[in-house]
């Protein structure tokens, strides 16, 4: 990497820093309980809409991994889920009208709470839908994957998408508060992903798994990224770049390895898939909101209407993270 | 009495107190080190929870960083206190604040008690070891370490650099020859006092403090000088990962650590609450232990190291993608290639998934879709028969492909019509491949087309082009692939002697040689073909010479089937 392409990406991190204090005046508190945050806790970030029937189980499943306190921006949602983050006791709520896609889909809002309160913690970014799976997460708490990588001086984890739907027709089983997302939508691709090198970023640009499968077998080129860095250890001076594939400075991307050997990863279970995507879809087209003039919900419609079923005959029921380990799409890299 | 612990603390002091009670508990006197970073009152406090302790001292605070010699001159501060305070002391411990003692103290105790005279410290010469890590071995004490590794890694490494490009070299005080080992030993106090008391002490230290990690060095060299019997291994668990630090033990540890046969482990994990209410709180409950079985810890972690070195060959995925030429093969197993033999005989595909116990696909790379075994349009792994999503990243396509279905052996069709130039080199450096050519066979189909010959004549030049290209990289020296080519002619004239071969290679045919064999396309007519197309101005030259006369290479048509005598 020659200084020029350096100093573009300085100027890249500076932009996204700047966007992200331009965009955090739209940002108004609902909830700040910030004062409550330790030292040492693993911070979690999300920005949601109209995801209230997803909230209690979400927070349970975080709370029970070890997280210390949710910050949470709301864009406008109407279904009461902002009430109910405001009553959380370790919940930080934002709430904003302003437009997801100018906040370029969430990222500025949350790059500024994250400079503002993620210095010095790990913080994990995930969406609603998506819940985060590491080695032996059955029998160690978050703290101690963050205590291990700080002892290995690593700064960033990765964790891939992996898309879970149920068998059968999307819409077939309803999902109630409460209930584990993954109940219904149990269901993987194992082995169909496909890696290419960002060269510019140094990430790997991942895609496949049944998106691909369904929705893009004809132009694999739209089909959505899978790769993401959820967690890091925060420093003022990081930002995201794009969602979360993407961060900046580059060396945050390199979370995997290159000559031969594994380094450890993580998966983040995609709960999008259930009854209610179809509606979401289709809604989300009106609202125009998402990446790429929301090539991928155009795309989900499509194929919604005729026939939404993910599942075939070599789709995996997922058990645990060992079972992900042995199919190769996490790793333990050196933690035993 | 006889046992006394020096034990170096700097982070955890909760879990340090327990663990000094536990000791304390058993009537071990205790010297305990903080080091100088940790802040004043976090000290304060921690000798405080401490202060109801009689037989606990707190030594000089040093700044231990990893690597520097501060550590050495911690421990032999606190061991000095330990000797002059506690004469009835023998063996001397020496642990750490994340250190958790896995069998009863008194078992310890009675153990060295046994055992009056002997030192236990990990001490071997650096030239028989391979443990050092990042190349510096020898290294380690014939240059100066003035430099921190961690904070200052530019200076350490340009000051080494430098060394040796003066050739600037240290020569060993008094002759010693340098041992290292573990850092966690247990010394009596005959050998410890000597080296302590040493005139030539200072001499020592001026050389070892500006060794690399003298922590490691320091002690195991010179209780070489001093000891009546020395026992060559640590008493405390401690394992390290590729990069030379310490592997964390966790809750889930607990019943590896009941198979364990030594008498502390390190590190602990401070939250694990089981392994410390197990191991400190409940003593006889914790040993209730299995029979010791240490070699499945080392397995353990053995395994973790090589796959963080190594990966797991075949396997791409989003922490490991390795460049090229570091993939110890792109592929996860052995898989076979055909090419032309499905042209030349008419039901090669089921024949061959009949005679061994293969997935027999099509043409996986052809244009139109991918030809899985039986019809297929999704195979394991739910990887999809799409053309154009094979043909977006055709490495991985393949590479998942023979990932997913591990345990199967996998065989595919190719030929010049297929999309295959993307990953060609890729299959023709894998040494997993096996790869067998009949060429020129591309021309059967074309002999047997219903199509005016202009096109037929096109056609078959463009293919004898492709081919011809694909042959040259066949044979090119890079080749890693095992590889076999024969000319059509060459390959009818005895068909079944290759494709014996092939199998006995694939290895899972029945030993008996081939029950069964394919049926071979008629090829009547088919030297007048090529002779047409010679007419024409197209020489196809890939197939070998086959002669323009009609029923020269005749098969023989459900009179006589071609055989193997073996």
């Amino acid at each position: 990497m020659g200084i020029w392409q350096s100093y573009r990406m300085r100027l890249r991190r500076k932009r996204a820093k700047v966007r992200a204090f331009r965009k955090h005046f739209s940002l108004r508190p609902v909830a700040d309980r910030t004062g409550d945050i330790r030292p040492g806790d693993v911070l979690l970030f999300s920005t949601l809409r109209d995801e209230y029937v997803r909230l209690p189980y979400f927070l349970q499943y975080y709370r029970d991994l070890g997280i210390g306190h949710f910050l949470i921006v709301d864009n406008d949602s109407s279904d009461g889920g902002t009430d109910y983050l405001a009553r959380q006791p370790d919940v930080s709520l934002w709430t904003t009208k302003a437009s997801y896609k100018r906040a370029r889909f969430g990222v500025d809002w949350l790059n500024w709470l994250q400079g503002r309160y993620g210095h010095g913690h790990w913080t994990l970014v995930v969406d609603p839908d998506e819940f985060f799976i590491y080695p032996f997460c059955d029998t160690r708490p978050i703290r101690a994957l963050t205590d291990w990588l700080d002892s290995s001086a690593v700064r960033s984890f990765g964790a891939m998408l992996l898309d879970m739907y149920p068998k059968g027709r999307i819409d077939a089983a309803p999902y109630r508060a409460g209930q584990d997302p993954l109940e219904i939508a149990a269901w993987f691709d194992p082995g169909n992903y496909m890696i290419r090198k960002n060269r510019l970023y140094g990430n790997l640009w991942i895609q496949g798994g049944p998106r691909a499968r369904v929705f893009f077998a004809d132009n694999p080129k739209k089909a959505p990224a899978l790769n993401k860095t959820p967690l890091v250890r925060w420093d003022r001076r990081y930002a995201y770049d794009s969602s979360t594939h993407m961060l900046l400075p580059r060396g945050l991307n390199l979370t995997y390895d290159e000559w031969g050997g594994e380094r450890a990863s993580g998966i983040l279970l995609h709960a999008k898939f259930l009854d209610r995507f179809t509606a979401k879809a289709e809604e989300e087209l009106i609202r125009r909101q998402h990446y790429a003039g929301s090539v991928e919900y155009r795309a989900y419609a499509a194929h919604a209407r005729d026939n939404p079923e993910l599942w075939c005959k070599w789709s995996e029921k997922y058990i645990n993270w060992r079972q992900l380990e042995i199919l190769g799409l996490m790793s333990k890299g050196n933690w035993a | 009495m006889s046992l006394g612990i020096v034990m170096l603390v700097h982070t955890a002091f909760g879990r340090a107190e327990q663990v000094a009670r536990h000791w304390a508990a058993s009537g071990c006197p205790l010297v305990i080190h903080v080091d100088r970073a940790v802040p004043r009152k976090a000290y304060d406090a921690f000798v405080r929870s401490l202060s109801d302790l009689p037989d606990l001292r707190f030594a000089k605070r040093h700044r231990c960083e990893w690597g520097m010699w501060g550590l050495v001159a911690a421990t032999q501060n606190a061991s000095e206190i330990m000797l002059r305070e506690f004469p009835e002391v023998r063996h001397v411990y020496l642990a750490s604040g994340s250190c958790l003692p896995l069998r009863p103290v008194q078992e310890l105790i009675d153990y060295l008690a046994a055992r009056p005279h002997t030192d236990f410290i990990e001490s071997a010469t650096t030239a028989d070891v391979p443990w050092t890590i990042g190349g510096l071995d020898q290294e380690r004490f014939t240059l100066r370490f003035p430099f921190s590794w961690r904070k200052h890694r530019f200076l350490f490494d340009k000051y080494v650099a430098l060394q040796r490009l003066v050739r600037l070299r240290r020569r060993m005080p008094n002759g010693i020859l340098p041992h290292m080992g573990s850092q966690w030993w247990c010394l009596t106090r005959q050998t410890l006092s000597a080296i302590l008391q040493d005139p030539e002490r200072a001499t020592y230290e001026r050389y070892f403090s500006k060794v690399w990690i003298p922590d490691e060095s320091y002690f195991q060299t010179l209780a070489r000088q001093y000891s009546r019997q020395i026992e060559s291994r640590s008493l405390t668990l401690s394992k390290f990962d590729y990069q030379g630090k310490p592997h964390i033990f966790y809750d889930d540890h607990l019943q590896l650590l009941r198979r364990s046969d030594c008498f502390v482990a390190r590190k602990i994990w401070p939250h694990a609450n089981r392994l410390y209410e197990a191991f400190l709180t409940d003593q006889a409950g914790a040993m209730k232990r299995t029979e010791p079985n240490p070699g499945k810890i080392d397995r353990i972690f053995a395994k973790a190291v090589e796959r963080r070195t190594c990966g797991r060959p075949g396997l791409y995925m989003q922490s490991r993608f390795p460049v090229e030429g570091r993939e110890n093969g792109l592929t996860c197993a052995p898989y076979s290639v055909f090419e032309g033999f499905s042209d030349l005989f008419e039901n090669f595909e089921s024949w061959l998934a009949r005679m061994t116990a293969m997935r027999v696909h099509g043409h996986i790379f052809a244009p139109e879709r991918v030809e899985f075994a039986d019809g297929q349009t999704i195979m394991a792994g739910a990887l999809s028969d799409s053309a154009a999503l094979r043909d977006y990243n055709p490495r991985a396509f393949l590479a998942s492909l023979i990932w997913n279905t591990r345990g199967e052996r996998q065989c595919f069709q190719l030929g010049p019509k297929d999309m295959f130039q993307a990953v060609e080199w890729d299959i023709v450096k894998d040494p997993n491949a096996q790869i067998s050519v009949i060429s020129g066979a591309w021309a059967v189909p074309l002999f047997q087309s219903n199509a005016n010959f202009a096109d037929i004549r096109c056609e078959a030049a463009r293919l004898q082009q492709i081919e011809a290209q694909h042959l040259k990289v066949l044979r090119s020296q890079w080749v890693r692939a095992k590889v076999r080519i024969w000319t059509m002619a060459e390959f009818i004239e005895s068909p079944m002697e290759p494709l014996q071969a092939i199998i006995d290679e694939i290895g899972k045919a029945n030993p008996r040689g081939l029950a069964e064999v394919p049926r071979m396309t008629d090829l009547t007519g088919f030297g007048q073909f090529l002779q047409v197309l010679k007419n024409q101005g197209m020489h196809p030259y890939l197939m070998g010479d086959f002669s323009a006369e009609a029923g020269l290479h005749h098969p023989s048509d459900g009179q006589r089937k071609p055989y193997l005598v073996r």
